[in-house]
């Protein structure tokens, strides 16, 4: 398992950070996923290794956050948020436009790989609800018209 | 020991409480006799708080607060039971209940379980929720390990018992909320210890045993506390039995009664490894070789076979042409009984079993001291432990959960030293690889010729740091034997308070040993030319030391033995003897099964297993305890049983063997059926009452009278004994003891799924084997 220099250099900052090892393992989590796309068995069985945690718990964090992922998914990964706020101005709309035009389902990936759906629980962004966020970058009062724009923002720039 | 810390005054529904400082409300509140209740608390497992039932008003404080989690305060005002508190647990029950099946009439837990229980206290029986229930089904995590999700109520119980208490660490939680979820450490498996303690420790149905599930319910059966028959640790194991075709079949272990030596704990011989009790292969009929082939016999006829050639044998050639070999997993009654069999009536001291330890050279070592030996709850409370040699994770389990807990709960420090990395390093202040145990003993003991220099330096550090400790518990596997016990107790006398555990490997190895299966011991390791009481008592008494195993099998090939009787053991397989060395050899073998040996005999009798018989055990530490009837195979007799109509058949007058008849006689109960087990029942009252019943020649009562007024060490109270407690009963004080040869000591080398003869017998223990991986499971760090 070969990570790049730059998340080594990261691991071995942040493990100066804690008085305890196993405290770098969310961060580290998300660096690794990061650059390997999905946290593979593989992925799992060396962060394990390095923390001193079995990888039982290393699994059971992972299953905790919802960014993190042991499947892999598309480039871009759809979050439309279906909490409270959300859910008030439209988000049930938003979600049902969303899986129409992707033609995939909450938790699918669509079959060029480009894109994947999930709802999610609240982002933190109520105050410009309804909102998504696209890997790391967040969208706001969306409308159905919107997302759709967002959507092909995201398909040109992979072409 | 630290001072006792002070106490603390509260009041708890209106009566003054005190408890000392640092105690938790719960506990506090227990000790008063006033209950709260919990799902998530378990006492000597970290704080949860996770299922709020324990919620009570503490004044001044703003909300109701969880009593488990609070420490109790100078001054502190707590109602535990209030209208408002109520509504609080119904609510908590209520939700709990939301998606639980409510399957409690087929569920393994229902009349048995906590979420019932606290149901029926708090009436959530109404619930507001109309949502569907989430079904899923039930998994099969190993052959030991079910999991049925929806009844889970996520206590955490189940992850903190394996990890904190086991160090296993095989259980975790998946995702978070109402989703979460236990999950087994291989995905959709485990790869664990299988000790059932997650399963023992779930307060409902969640987590179930193969070897149980769907089987009965709690209240069709009987629960009989008694002693567990695998290894040397002595746990106390309550056995669930219930009426079938044969007799009493015992259908579940467990340890409900958490009053034994090991609290909590059973691994899984003791909680699934006692159905080799209704292993079909089981004999049920006495066997007699005829025309060359071992056919069924009723026991008169087997009886009289033995009994005529056991005769003619002793009159012709004398107690010299027959040898007896014992079995280490046979009561101290027997054990005594049998010796006494090949003294006063075959007249030979040719009797031995299989050794797993040098007790009588650790006698010799500790002759006269006292305070010399620790007991198995020693091991859990000293602040300081020695482990030299073995490996208890596998080898004794009990010691190896009493060490742990130690370590966690009471910060106890453990040095060990060993020639393997063993598990418990990880609970170790020090652990030091050494070539060989005993090289490291002689050290100890003041010999320093032995080791590399580099490695003596350690050594005398090590020895400095362990001089200095208070209580120091010293344990020491089969790797030390001989001079090298010498050492190491001359060492632990150097050390104040410091005590000694030998470690043997069956389940009465130990109480073999006490009771004299040894060619040139009698009970209480006299050396035969030193046992003026016994002579008093007995009249006769052969002088020659006898043979051993192997002398008498050398003198079977040469024609000189002409009779073996062999009670409970195997030596042909353990030792892979020919055929043709027993050509000329008149074999009586006592046993569960057809083993090599048994396969070999001229007369095979069928023998009741400790689950199915009364009398003591007596475990590693010397801690002696009862065991009481749970099964029944009606077919079987106790070996006790078949030693004296043996002698009775030979035309002994059997007074003379088991001093029976002067006691009361009495109703004794009912010995079949739902009711049985009374007889045991009355037997504890008239014990209590000092009437003591011995109306029958078979009962080991009146053989326990004998071991206790002759084997020194053994005078324990008889009350507590009866009474279901642990005696410790000190070896100290008994004989001289010898040094043997270091050949004859073989450790049995079982590990956590095998256990000899019982082991192979063993539905739950053997598909436990066949379901491992080849590679053993690597160690995981703790949390
Ligand atoms: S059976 Fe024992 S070792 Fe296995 S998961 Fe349960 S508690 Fe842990
Ligand atoms: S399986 Fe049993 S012990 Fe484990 S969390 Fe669920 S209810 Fe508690
Ligand atoms: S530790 Fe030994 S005595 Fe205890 S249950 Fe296991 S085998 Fe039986
Ligand atoms: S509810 Fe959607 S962002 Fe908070
Ligand atoms: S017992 Fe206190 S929160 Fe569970």
């Amino acid at each position: 398992m070969r990570f790049s220099d730059q998340f080594e250099a990261r691991f071995t900052e942040m493990l100066t950070h804690y008085p305890t090892k196993r405290s770098v393992l969310v961060p580290t989590l998300l660096y690794a996923q990061d650059e390997a796309g999905f946290l593979s068995d593989e992925v799992i069985t060396e962060i394990a290794g390095r923390l001193d945690l079995t990888e039982l718990d290393v699994r059971n964090v992972i299953s905790y956050y919802s960014m993190l992922t042991t499947k892999p998914r598309g480039k871009f990964n759809v979050q439309v948020c279906r909490n409270i706020s959300c859910l008030l101005r439209g988000a049930d709309e938003l979600i049902e436009h969303c899986e129409k035009k992707l033609g995939i389902a909450h938790k699918g990936t669509t079959p060029d790989g480009l894109f994947s759906f999930e709802e999610v629980e609240c982002i933190g962004a109520c105050s410009w609800a309804p909102a998504a966020q696209v890997n790391y970058d967040f969208h706001e009062n969306l409308t159905a018209e919107k997302m759709d724009r967002i959507l092909d923002e995201y398909r040109t720039k992979v072409q | 020991m630290a001072d006792s810390p002070k106490l603390v005054n509260l009041t708890v529904d209106g009566k003054p409480v005190s408890a000392p400082a640092g105690t938790l409300l719960i506990e506090a509140c227990k000790n008063t006799g006033i209950e709260v209740p919990s799902f998530c608390y378990y006492p000597n497992l970290s704080l949860q708080g996770a299922c709020r039932m324990c919620l009570v008003r503490v004044e001044k404080m703003p909300k109701l607060q969880t009593a488990c989690t609070t420490g109790i305060a100078e001054g502190m005002v707590v109602v535990t039971d209030s209208d408002e508190i109520r509504q609080a647990r119904k609510s908590m029950v209520e939700m709990l209940l939301g998606n639980h099946p409510l399957d409690c009439p087929v569920c393994d837990a229902g009349g048995e379980c906590e979420l019932q229980d606290m149901t029926f206290s708090y009436g959530a029986a109404e619930s507001k929720f109309i949502e569907l229930k989430q079904h899923r089904d039930e998994q099969q995590w190993s052959p030991v390990v079910y999991f049925d999700r929806p009844r889970c109520i996520l206590c955490y119980r189940c992850v903190r018992v394996c990890g904190e208490g086991m160090d296993v660490w095989a259980l975790g939680v998946d995702n978070r909320g109402a989703v979460s979820t236990i999950v087994p450490n291989q995905k959709d498996h485990l790869e664990c210890e299988e000790c059932g303690m997650c399963i023992d420790i779930c307060p409902v149905g969640a987590l179930t045993s193969g070897a149980y599930r769907y089987k009965t319910r709690p209240w069709e059966m009987k629960h009989v506390g008694t002693t567990c028959t695998h290894c040397a640790d002595g746990c106390k194991t309550t056995l669930g039995v219930r009426r079938a075709e044969t007799g009493m079949e015992i259908v579940r272990g467990d340890n409900r009664d958490k009053s034994g030596i090991n609290g909590d704990f059973l691994c899984i011989k003791g909680r699934y490894g006692f159905d080799f009790c209704n292993n079909e292969d089981r004999l049920t009929q006495p066997l007699v070789r005829r025309g060359g082939r071992l056919v069924p016999a009723t026991w008169e006829e087997a009886f009289e076979v033995i009994g005529k050639r056991f005769k003619s044998i002793v009159d012709r050639e004398g107690g010299r042409a027959i040898g007896v070999i014992g079995s280490t997993r046979t009561t101290n009654e027997e054990n005594y009984l049998l010796q006494k069999f090949a003294r006063l009536l075959l007249g030979t001291n040719n009797i031995d079993h299989h050794r797993t330890a040098d007790f009588p050279a650790f006698v010799a070592a500790i002759h006269g001291k006292s305070n010399a030996t620790a007991t198995m709850r020693d091991v859990y409370n000293a602040p300081a432990i020695l482990l030299i040699g073995n490996d208890p994770t596998d080898e004794h389990p009990l010691l190896a959960w009493q060490i742990r807990n130690n370590v966690r709960l009471h910060n106890a420090r453990l040095y060990i030293v060993n020639s393997r990395p063993i598990k418990l390093r990880r609970q170790a202040t020090s652990f030091t690889q050494v070539p060989s145990e005993i090289d490291f003993t002689t050290f100890l003991g003041g010999d320093e010729s032995r080791g590399s220099n580099v490695a003596r330096e350690g050594w005398n550090t090590l020895r400095e740091k362990l001089r200095a400790e208070q209580g120091l518990v010293i344990i020491f596997g089969s790797e030390i034997f001989g001079q090298g016990i010498q050492a190491l107790a001359k060492f632990a006398a150097s050390v104040p308070g410091a005590k000694l555990v030998c470690l043997g490997d069956y389940a009465n190895s130990r109480g073999a040993a006490d009771m004299g299966l040894y060619p040139d011991l009698l009970p209480g390791y006299s050396p035969i030319s030193s046992a003026a009481k016994l002579h008093q008592e007995w009249k006769t008494l052969p002088e020659a030391p006898g043979m051993n195993i192997p002398q008498m099998f050398e003198a079977a090939k040469t024609g000189q033995l002409k009779a073996l009787y062999v009670i409970g053991a195997n030596p042909v397989g353990r030792l892979n003897i020919l055929h043709s060395g027993l050509n000329n050899t008149f074999l009586v073998v006592q046993d569960m099964f057809l083993t090599e040996t048994a396969a070999l005999a001229e007369v095979v009798l069928p023998a009741a297993n400790a689950y199915e018989k009364a009398g003591t055990f007596t475990n590693t530490c010397g801690d002696i305890q009862i065991l009481k009837k749970a099964g029944d195979v009606t077919t079987t007799k106790p070996d006790f049983e078949m030693i004296v109509r043996i002698a009775d058949a030979m035309g002994f007058d059997v007074h003379k063997l088991v001093p029976f008849g002067h006691g009361v006689h009495a109703d004794m109960g009912q010995s079949r059926g739902a009711q049985s087990g009374e007889a045991d029942q009355h037997s504890v009252w008239l014990e209590a009452n000092g009437l003591e019943p011995k109306v029958s020649p078979f009962d080991p009562m009146a053989i326990l009278d004998e071991i206790q007024r002759l084997v020194p060490g053994y005078d324990v109270s008889r009350l507590e004994l009866m009474a279901g407690n642990d005696q410790h009963t000190s070896i100290a004080a008994m004989g001289s003891g010898s040094v043997q040869s270091p050949e004859l000591i073989v450790p049995a080398k079982n590990n956590l799924f095998t256990s000899g003869t019982l082991g192979r017998y063993s539905r739950a223990l053997n598909s436990v084997i066949e379901n491992k991986d080849p590679e053993p499971a690597e160690e995981v760090s703790a949390d």
